[in-house]
Order: structure tokens, then sequence, then C-alpha cells
């Protein structure tokens, strides 16, 4: 074999990067210069009187401002829902439960190419996914959870399946719309009514979801949607009228609300961080293999709590993975969300991308390869390139916490003890990914590694029907299927 | 793996200092290949890179006419439609070749003579390749003599899928010697190979035999090319290239008859090989009724408006 050769053979990607731009059209979307509190089935004023102002991440451009909401707001919030519970949704049949819950799918369906553009525009990410993944996928949670409405006696057989009452959810900022999916959808379904906060950053999304539930006629109350920063959130989570806290986010907020609930009969879930292992064996279909692991860690510029951001390749195919996955990074297009052909998208914020560069220097300093894909970059917003290192150890930070960002850490094993023992070596628990053409290596990964999802031959897969939710410091409880359910009312 | 007598011929570049096991060519994922292939037709190819891909497509389209009633006269027009595809239209480039059997070779070289366009001939009992080797061969030096720049070869299918890959290897080889300067375009007839995994290991073993370009289809088999398939083989040239510096060209035929599907393969050969492969040195379609598609989407862009398909000649 020319061994000697391969040094100097390179392909060359740079007119894979240019395209003619191919953007999606902004006028599809209509985006107020305000929004108010969504309390009650109206939109109110907020008793802070005031408001903060909502961005685009990837031109800096100020898009509109919302309310924020102080703890009056929330107060008031949390008793129109009380109210709404007791007045109408608990007494509802599961049937007519089920019918809003259509509607709202429905309607989220008719203005998903508008819902998608503020996606991409708010928080940042390309239009392809918004359009593609979040919207869709949203949509799909309502029909899912409305199916489950008025069918509770059988997922709970022999049982009856009461409603915990009133619901504060705080969702992230990484998948504005789908996360208030996940969250509204089967806490509707099993009767409960819902305070919701979206994430500072992105609000935009959550109030158009709020703009729809009216528009569907929903029970006024039975949706709340407030918008703030964390003391905001902490005010929810305090408020002595929620029966159940929901909450997606970091485990260092994760931890907060665990410690604010503690002795309360408030009942928690928890979909906190990650730091995935892929794992590559020897015989895996490689560029197969590749491709899943780009889009485990570049999804979403990687602001995704189950990215596959630590990969672990059997030794024999070491130089080969990594030699393939820098000839994908060259052919990424970074750049405008709106345009089509976007790949990657711009970071959420400002305050991520520092994160995310202190991480980069944080693994240059420690002696980890660094490998950056040459993509120009955008001038105005905030941006990162997509990033692998190689000659990573487990003790390395960048091999230990969570970047939530387009960084790949990349590691060599030899066997299979080996890389279970490494993968299982963190504190977090949230998801994994095995690349073997062997099933039977499969079964042996999947029952011994320590993680909610395992993923084989596939990475970030989601379906309304499957549970997500993760071991360790990723937090508790499940979402999605029937398991979702669960987190939602109390058996008697 | 490699039998001695085949070194001797030498049919490999040097640098080969051994062959793989091609039984354990490397395994293709169903789902993940036909995900990724799916992908690169989320590129959306707007206005100037639109226009430059038409012109490209065009450029690399084989014309073809490989039936039992081909005429001389037949294989005349189409020479004719292959360097002046629609002369409304000034500066249009030329196809890549024609492509014609042995018999219609001489016909084909005088009618393209001086335009730079180039003879194709298949050959070895095209399309089936059920025929004794020497027979094969004696078809492969008869089209070369007549004059053809290069031979369309069948791989015998029968023989790859009972496993008897060195016999696949050794045919293919030989066939190579046989074609002397002419390029090799090896078919594998993704068709009947069925697997993805079977058409990387075709692949694979055409291309350490010697093929100068690998070939989805004879067009007369169904499924055709596809992109997933492509895409299969294209992944199989670039570890080739890698592990020994040689470049191989493509063509996937059959299939591909509109000027989007055509714009697709374009961004996977980007995406997949890079600048390098993107000429008709390196990637071709074997797709004749492509290019009055094409035609009418670059007079589209040129006018603004849909001509009807009768203003374009069908040779």
């Amino acid at each position: 074999m020319a061994s000697s050769k391969n040094n100097t053979i390179k392909l060359k990607f740079d007119s894979a990067r240019k395209y003619a731009p191919a953007p999606e059209s902004r006028s599809a979307a209509k985006i107020n210069a305000r929004y108010d509190l969504f309390i009650n089935g109206k939109f109110e004023k907020p008793l802070s009187k005031k408001y903060f102002g909502t961005i685009s991440p990837s031109s800096e451009e100020r898009l509109s401002e919302v309310a924020d909401a102080n703890a009056a707001d929330v107060d008031k919030a949390v008793k129109a829902a009380r109210q709404a519970y007791d007045r109408y949704w608990k007494k509802l049949s599961g049937a007519e439960r089920g019918k809003y819950l259509y509607r709202i799918a429905r309607m989220v369906q008719e203005k998903a190419r508008e819902l998608a553009i503020i996606e991409s525009l708010n928080g940042g990410k390309p239009i392809r996914e918004s359009r593609d993944f979040d919207v869709p996928t949203a949509a799909n949670h309502f029909f899912y959870y409305a199916g489950w409405a008025d069918k509770l006696e059988y997922a709970f057989p022999n049982r009856q399946a009461q409603p915990l009452g009133v619901a504060g959810q705080i969702i992230p900022w990484n998948f504005p719309l789908l996360m208030a999916a996940w969250k509204i959808a089967p806490a509707l379904a099993t009767g409960n009514t819902v305070v919701l906060k979206p994430a500072e950053t992105t609000p935009l999304t959550a109030l158009k979801l709020a703009e729809i539930i009216q528009e569907a006629d929903l029970p006024p109350g039975v949706v709340n949607i407030i918008t703030g920063a964390g003391a905001t959130g902490a005010a929810l989570v305090n408020h002595p009228g929620v029966d159940k806290i929901a909450f997606t986010g970091s485990t260092q907020v994760g931890k907060i609300i665990q410690n604010a609930i503690a002795g309360t009969p408030k009942k928690a879930t928890l979909e906190l961080g990650g730091k995935a292992a892929n794992i590559i064996f020897d015989d895996a279909p490689l560029d197969q293999a590749v491709e899943g692991v780009i889009n485990g860690i570049f999804f979403n510029q990687g602001h995704v709590c189950c990215a596959g951001s630590r990969l672990y390749v059997q030794e024999s195919v070491f130089k080969q993975v990594v030699q393939k996955l820098k000839d994908r990074l060259e052919t990424m297009i970074v750049g405008d969300p709106l345009d089509k052909n976007t790949d990657i998208g711009a970071i959420n914020s400002k305050e991520q991308l520092n994160t995310i560069n202190k991480y980069i220097k944080i693994g240059i300093k420690e002696g980890a390869e660094i490998y950056q894909s040459s993509a120009e970059l955008p001038h105005k917003g905030f941006w990162c390139r997509p990033t692998l290192f190689t000659n990573v150890a487990q003790s390395n930070r960048i091999a230990q916490e969570e970047i939530f960002g387009p960084v790949l850490a990349i590691q060599s094993f030899r066997t299979d003890d080996e890389v279970i023992e490494k993968a299982n070596n963190s504190p977090y628990g949230l998801s994994s990914g095995v690349w073997t053409d062997k099933g039977s290596k499969i079964f042996n990964l999947t029952t011994k590694l320590r993680s909610g999802v395992v993923w084989a031959n596939t990475f970030n897969k989601f379906d309304p029907t499957s549970p997500f939710g993760g071991y360790k410091e990723s937090g508790y409880g499940r979402e999605g299927g029937l398991h979702g359910l669960n987190a939602y009312v109390k058996l008697v | 793996m490699l039998n001695l007598e085949f070194t001797k011929i030498d049919m490999v570049e040097k640098n080969l200092a051994y062959f793989p096991d091609f039984s354990v060519s490397p395994r293709i994922d169903q789902v993940g290949i036909e995900e990724r292939a799916a992908r690169f037709t989320k590129r959306s190819i707007k206005k100037e890179t639109k226009l430059n891909g038409l012109l490209l497509t065009l450029n690399m389209i084989d014309l073809t006419t490989l039936e039992g009633k081909d005429t001389v006269g037949k294989v005349q027009q189409m020479c004719y439609k292959a360097k002046h595809l629609h002369d409304a239209y000034e500066g249009l480039p030329t196809v890549a070749a024609v492509c014609v059997y042995p018999t219609m070779v001489s016909v084909a070289k005088k009618a393209v003579a001086g335009s730079g366009v180039k003879v194709a001939s298949v050959a070895t009992a095209f399309p089936s390749g059920q025929a004794p080797r020497d027979v094969k061969i004696r078809d492969t030096k008869y089209a070369v003599a007549e004059g053809a720049d290069e031979i369309d070869m069948v791989i015998s299918r029968g023989k790859f899928l009972e496993g008897e890959y060195n016999f696949v290897f050794d045919e293919i080889a030989a066939i190579k010697e046989a074609c002397g300067s002419a390029r090799l375009k090896v078919i594998l007839e993704t068709g009947e190979l069925v697997t993805y995994d079977k058409v990387r290991r075709a692949s694979d073993i055409a291309m350490y035999a010697g093929a100068d370009f690998i070939k989805t289809s004879t067009g007369k088999i169904s499924p055709a090319a596809t992109m997933p398939v492509t895409l299969v083989m294209l992944e199989a040239i670039r570890d080739f290239y890698y592990k020994t510096g040689r470049r191989i060209a493509m063509k996937p035929a059959g299939g591909i008859s509109k000027s989007k599907l055509a714009l697709h393969y374009l961004v996977m050969l980007n995406e997949i090989l890079g600048e390098a492969w993107m000429n008709n040195e390196w990637f071709r379609f074997g797709a004749s009724s492509l290019a009055n598609d094409v035609l009418m989407q670059i007079m589209k862009e040129k006018t603004g408006v849909y001509q009807g398909k009768d203003y374009f000649s069908l040779d």
C-alpha cells in the first residue's frame, strides 16, 4: 500500500461550500414589535411594566421585545392556571381534551413555514432543521398525546390516572418550539393546566404558539405562557400553587430546582445536560458512522443535550475515521440560518459563544490537537467553526464537561470492555451511540452503557412514541411515549 | 488473493503492493446510505450555480444508442446532435461522448471527428456478458481497432454472485489489457447485484483490477442508477484514491432524465470527491433523454419562460 503517498493526497472541497444564496423569505413570518404575557387566554401587560429585547443571533438585529414577568406576574399566571383547572379542565372528558390537542397540532402544521422561519431567526438554527425537524416533530407530539387523552385507562390498566394540577414548565433555548410541545402536550392530555416559561433568548415561537392556542379557543388559563429570565423561572419554581415542575436545561440549574422543591409536595422531571459517547468499532459501516457522528455533534450547532460530543474510535480505523471526518467537515456550510443550504447556523447567544470559545482554549491548553473547517464565517452575529479535537485524554476537561457547541473530542480504544468503561466514566448519562455491523456487539453494549438512550447505527433519532430522559446528572423522569404520561399523573 | 499470472500482466499501478480481501470489503448500512443520499437533494441550487451546473451536466453526458435496430443514419444523426446540442443558444458545450455498439464505432468516429467528442463502445457481449472470455477480448479489440476511445464492459454478474471474485477480477484485468490506450469503463449492473454491500465489493474489485471508470448500469435492467448506489461507488472511489493515489472516474447510467436530479448528482459528486472530479474526464452521465431536459432548463434560465418540448430536437 502506498502509505507514503497518503500524506500528500487531499481532496479539495472549496467549491462545495459555494452555492448561490437560497434564502427562505422572511416576509412569510409576522413578528410583532412587542409581546405581552399570555395569561388567562389573553395577552396582558406585565405588572412589572418591564420588557426586554430579543435578537437574531445571526445578525444581532433586534426582532421584538417581550415582557419580563416578575413574581406578581407569575402569581397571576399560576392563579389563572389553577382557576382553569378547577373550573373547566379537570372536569372535561378525555375525548374533549384530545380535540383541543388535535386542533393545536393541525394549526402548528398549517403555520409550519412561519414557525420554522421564526425559529431560525430567533434561535440561529438552520432553516433545514427547523423546517424538517423542529416544527414537524412538535406537531407530531401534539398529535401523539391527543391520541392518548381519552385512552388513559389503557395506558394504566386497572388504575385511575388523575391529573396533578398546575404544571410549571421551564424550557431551554435549543429547541424552543419543540420543547414547548414536549411539555404542553402530555400535560394537557392528562388533564393538567400549564404555566410555561420559554428561555430568555428564544421566546418568539412559544409566543406564536400562544397565538395558536388562543386561536384554537382553548379554555382561558389552561395554558399560560410567560416570558422572562432566571428570576421568573425561580418565582415559578418557588410558587406554592404549582404542583409539578418540568424542567429542561443545565445540570447546574437542575440542582438549584431540586434544592428549592425539597420538602415540598411538588413532583418534578428534570432533563439536564449530557456528554454522550459515540462509539465506532472497526467493523462498522464507516462512511455511515462518520455521517452519524457529524449529525450527532453538529446538529443544531451542537446545542443538543444528547449531542454525541465524545467520540471513541477503535484504533485500527482511527486514522481513516479522522480523515473522513475532516473531509466531511470541509463540505459543511456555516452561515445564514435562513439559507436552505446552511448546515451549521449561528451560536444561540454571545454568552454561549464565550463558553464554547473558553472550552476550545482549554482544549488547546490541555495539549489536544485542534482541527477546524476552513469555512468562512459571517462578520456579524455569533459563529463558531465546526471543531474536532484529537489526542484527547479521558482526564481532559473537553472530554468531561458539557460544551454545548460544535466541538467533538475524539479518543481511540482497543477493546470492548475498555470503551464501555470509558463511555460510562462521566457524571452524565443521557445518550450514547454504537456503530458496528455485529448485532451481538450492539446488544452487549446496550445493556452495559448507562445512558437513557442508546442508538445503534444511527444517532439523534426522535419520535413522540419513544421515551427520552437520563441517568445520573442528566436528570430523571421520561418525556415522550407512554412513559411521558406517567410524569403528569398520580395513579390511584 | 492475487494470482501470480496477473502480476505479470501488470494491470495495476506499481504502487499496489497487495490486493485487499474483497470478501471483506467495507460494509454499507442501508438506512444510513439512503439518508445521506437524500441529504444532497436538500441543497437548493439557484441562479448562477444552477446555470453552471446545467452547462456542466451537458458536457458530462454520454449520448447513447444501443439498440438492435440502430442504423448508420441514426448514429450519424446522434453524432450531429452530440456536437450541436441546440444551436439556438450560442456557446453551448458539446456532450462528452457518444456510446454505440462496436459495429457502429467507425461510423461514429468519422461523424464526430475533430469535435473533441469521444467515441465509446460497449463490448464484452454487452449487455448480459454471457460469452467466453476469448470472445469478450476479441469484441473489445475489435472496437478499439475501429477507433473507440473508451470501452464500456460488463462484469460477469453470475460469477460475481457465485462468489468467484478472482474470476471477475481476472476478466476485468484481461479486458483492460485488450483496451490498450482506450479508457475502460466497468459496468457493475447494480440492479442485478441488489445489495449495497455487493455494489461496494464489485466497485473495489473493478478498481483494483484496472478500471478507469466504474459505471452503474447497462440501462437495460431496472433499477438502473440511483443516488444511494452512486454514493456507495463514489465513496469506494474516495477510499481507493486515499489508498493508492489513483483517481477513478464515475458514470451513473440510466434513470437520470431530469435536470434537477442531475444537479443533485453533481452536488453529491462535489461533496464526496471534491472539485477535481467536477469535469467530464472524471464524471459522466449515461443518459440520453437528460440532454433535452437540461436544454429546456437552460433556455428557461436565459429567456425566463419554458419552451415546448418540440423546440428541442429528438435525435
